[in-house]
């Protein structure tokens, strides 16, 4: 098999931990107005996207998953009132970890999704898995000595 | 009245202060680091007999174990307490309040102007007591003294921030024959203002620790080039931390690490055969114990903000990682996320405790 084809083989594996009050909601929408949609998502429905903490994208990560998405209501709609905030700010820390350590930190995506978006919904999802897809496997795949 | 002069060299001026605090009543206690004269051995001592102050050794380029990390469970204090603490030590302090694990209600802090401890492997050489005079001049001419800790030559944090008390020591000529104790705050006035000495409005000149702080500045970036290309890319991070025996030490003595169950030690880090499985069959070897390199990564997006360098992380480390530089270097960049100084400010919220409606609009 040539590079290039191997390339086009690579189906990348992406998690999604998806907020239950809008961005879970906005992926059931998209599949019930039967939008198309990369079937590269394992989506993960959390109650909040401030639930998802550090070691829980980094265990993503080290486990092997190529791209992680982090999706949750838009700033000022959290329904707890302001997890998505602190969320961000998480967020922020964890990606300028990756960055200084140049663990490419473009596979973390964080997203904001309303319920009522089935549209958008697509769209992030197959941008990102295009942008995956582009970037190929993750590293950590194959490196026993990790 | 801001300062007062005293006619010693700044370490006897130090041990005078604290006699002076302890004959006067105006503390009960004073926590001070003390060289023991017949073995050479260092600790922390907590003394409320004046005598006990005759093996102090206020300034000596030795940190044992964080002081601020020991003031946490001295505190909240009943009755006053000095303490000596160095610039780093005092900030770590002022982080661990922030996080509910300490006061500094009754406390009495007195820092100086630091010019960086030795690695504890040099310091348990018999010869050490003869390196410290020579490390003194250096240091009051404003020098980077050769050996010290890494991120000590490298450490722009030097002149303590928010003590009520400083000593000044480092690019201080003066502070070999005399001893210069500037007063900061009420509480500093009210408690030392009694103490006897030439009294002035002496400031600390801020063009002379600039320069230091510029030389420093320039050891800085020459450290974080030499830890590049190691710790970049995977493969670097590999390099770096691959050597991890997974003791946790480094965790154990930073000052900022508070946390009584942390999560790496935890069960859900405890794996079962069926993960280990599951693992092999993707990976066809693994490396044991797990999870080395991953607990140095969970470290660094936990609290490398706060991270003030203080270098006991390194100097623990069994297998030579530099723990510290790695965490400095990486903590500068999440602290300017937020434009964030560790133990700069008590009142100052943790990052990760607030947030602003507008801001990192380009994350999501």
């Amino acid at each position: 098999m040539t590079e290039k084809q191997q390339e086009r083989e690579f189906t990348p594996k992406i998690v999604g931990f998806l907020c239950n009050w809008c961005t879970y909601a906005a992926a059931d929408l998209a599949g019930s107005t039967k939008l198309e949609i990369s079937p590269t998502l394992t989506v993960i429905r959390v109650m909040c996207s401030s639930r998802v903490d550090h070691n829980l994208l980094l265990t993503t990560f080290f486990e092997g998953a190529d791209g992680i998405l982090i999706a949750g209501c838009h700033p000022g709609d959290c329904h707890y009132g302001k997890g998505n905030y602190y969320a961000r700010r998480r967020y922020a820390v964890l990606k300028k970890v990756m960055e200084g350590l140049g663990l490419e930190p473009e596979r973390l995506q964080l997203s904001w999704v309303s319920a009522s978006e089935g549209n958008r919904y697509a769209d992030v999802v197959n941008a990102f898995s295009e942008k995956i897809k582009a970037l190929g496997p993750n590293p950590i795949n194959g490196r026993p000595d990790f | 009245m801001s300062s007062i002069n005293l006619d010693m060299s700044a370490p006897d001026g130090i041990i005078a202060l604290l006699k002076y605090l302890l004959s006067s009543g105006k503390v009960s206690a004073v926590l001070v680091p003390r060289r023991n004269p017949d073995t050479g051995a260092y600790d922390i001592g907590l003394i409320a007999d004046e005598a006990g102050l005759d093996s102090a050794a206020p300034v000596d380029p030795v940190m044992l174990a964080n002081t601020g990390q020991i003031l946490s469970s001295l505190t909240p204090a009943k009755r006053s307490l000095a303490v000596v603490l160095k610039p780093c030590e005092l900030r770590a302090f002022v982080e661990r309040v922030k996080r509910e694990q300490g006061s500094l209600e009754n406390v009495l802090t007195i820092s100086y102007t630091c010019g960086g401890v030795f690695p504890l492997e040099k310091v348990i050489e018999e010869s050490f007591a003869d390196v410290i005079p020579n490390y003194l001049k250096r240091v009051a001419s404003g020098e980077i003294v050769d050996g010290t800790r890494d991120t000590c030559r490298a450490c722009e944090h030097f002149v303590p921030m928010n003590a009520d008390v400083t000593i000044s020591i480092a690019a201080d000529a003066g502070s070999i024959a005399g001893c210069r104790i500037y007063l900061n705050t009420d509480r500093a006035r009210e408690l030392v203002g009694g103490l006897e000495g030439k009294q002035s409005d002496d400031e600390i000149d801020p063009a002379v620790t600039l320069k230091l702080a510029a030389k420093r500045k320039v050891e800085k970036e020459k450290l974080f080039n030499s830890l590049a290309p190691t710790g970049d890319g995977l493969d670097g991070v590999i390099e770096v931390f691959g050597k991890c025996v997974g003791c946790h030490g480094c965790g154990r003595v930073c000052p900022i690490c508070y946390c009584l169950l942390c999560d790496f030690e935890s069960r859900s880090f405890d794996y079962d055969l069926p993960y280990f499985e599951k693992e092999l069959s993707g990976k066809g070897a693994l490396r044991l114990p797990p999870d080395t390199i991953f607990f140095h990564l969970g470290r660094m997006t936990h609290m490398s903000f706060s991270c003030v360098g203080c270098g006991l992380c390194s100097d623990v480390c069994p297998v030579g990682i530099p723990v510290a530089s790695m965490f400095k270097k990486v903590g500068e960049h999440t602290a300017a996320l937020f434009d964030y100084v560790a133990g700069r400010d008590v009142e100052e919220k943790l990052p990760v405790m607030v947030y602003k409606e507008e801001e990192f609009s380009e994350l999501g």
